[in-house]
This record gives C-alpha cells, structure tokens and sequence, in this order.
C-alpha cells in the first residue's frame, strides 16, 4: 500500500510542477510543451489507476488518451506555427 | 515479480516527476522540451513494464500502449520544437542553428 502512495505521490508532483509551468509560461511554446508533458503524466496516472482498480478497461483509455493528445500536440504545433505566418 | 513490479513503478514514477522538474526548472524553450519528452518517454515505459510484472495477463495492451508512446512522442517533441523555431518567441541564444536560412532545404538535402 506505501509503494502505490509513494508512485501516486510522485505522479501528482510532476503533474503540480507542470502545472505551475503552463499557468506561469512567458509565451505559448512553454505552454505547448507544459501540456504535452502533462498529457504524458495523465497516461501514466491511468495506466496506474488501471492497476490499482484490478481493472483491464483502464487501459484502453489510456491508449485512446495517447492518441488523443498525440493529435493535440500537432494541432496546437501547426496553431503556433501558421499564427505568425499568415494562414498556411 | 512483485518486487520487479514495484520497482519499475518507482522507477517511472521518479522519472515523471524528473520530467515535471525539468519543464519547471529548465531556462529555455528547448531545454524545456527535452526534458519534458525524454524523461517522460523513459518514464511511461518504465510504468507499463511494471504493471506488465503485476498483472501478466495484460502483456497485448501493454505492449501496444509502449509501441505507439515510442512512435508518437519523438514525433511529437519534432513537430512542436520545428514550431517553436519558427515563432518569434525562440530563445535568442542559440550556438548553433541548422535551420537558419528557412530550414526547408535541410530537409531537401
């Protein structure tokens, strides 16, 4: 029981150190990044929810997660890059 | 394989919070988007193989979820560090830049 307390313990402080970087980020890349690697963290925490629960199902939204934020990081790569450069 | 479990939990649990650290503590973009990639790459692999240990039937998503994080994490990191060379707010301090005069013709060649 301490051993899942210690890895959840772990997985919310990362998720709280992004966090502070994509509230406070100067300008948008170090948002983009900030909510890629949070994405990332929120797969892992699911992966890990899915363990505890005992339950397999958990594990299908973790891969709907990941490809879901796969998308939105290209999505917002191509929003930051043709906002500066006219509409490509 | 209880142990091998808890330990690769530990191990990828640490690296996420690395990952965390380094996207809050790192001084510019790109150092930004190094650590928050790679170590949550290291990180999320090192998760799933510990809870492959824990529940051994659960090897076939597992694996899958390991497959796609390895395919679409570099690719990913590539296309937001390619859109943070192109906007204006990139770090002014670069040594060296490969992608100075455009950057579509380093692709070309």
């Amino acid at each position: 029981m301490i051993i899942q307390s210690i890895v959840f313990g772990l997985l919310a402080l990362g998720l709280l150190l992004t966090l502070v970087r994509l509230i406070k980020g100067p300008f948008l890349p170090d948002r983009v990044v900030a909510l890629d690697t949070m994405n990332m963290i929120i797969v892992g925490v699911i992966g890990f929810i899915a363990l505890l629960y005992k339950n397999e199902l958990f594990l299908d939204i973790t891969i709907i997660y990941a490809i879901l934020s796969f998308f939105e990081s290209v999505v917002f790569a191509r929003y930051m890059e043709a906002k500066h450069h006219g509409n490509r | 394989m209880e142990i091998a479990s808890y330990i690769f939990l530990i191990i990828g649990g640490l690296f996420y919070m690395l990952g965390g650290l380094g996207v809050l503590r790192m001084p510019d973009t790109f150092n930004r988007i190094q650590a928050g990639t790679k170590a949550t790459t290291l990180g999320s692999f090192s998760l799933m193989i510990g809870i492959f240990f824990a529940e051994p039937t659960w090897v076939l998503k597992v694996v899958v979820i390991i497959i796609f994080i390895a395919i679409s994490n570099p690719i990913g990191s590539s296309v937001i560090a390619r859109a943070t060379h192109r906007s204006p707010h990139r770090p002014k301090n670069l040594v060296i830049d490969e992608l100075k005069d455009g950057g579509d013709n380093h692709d070309a060649s």
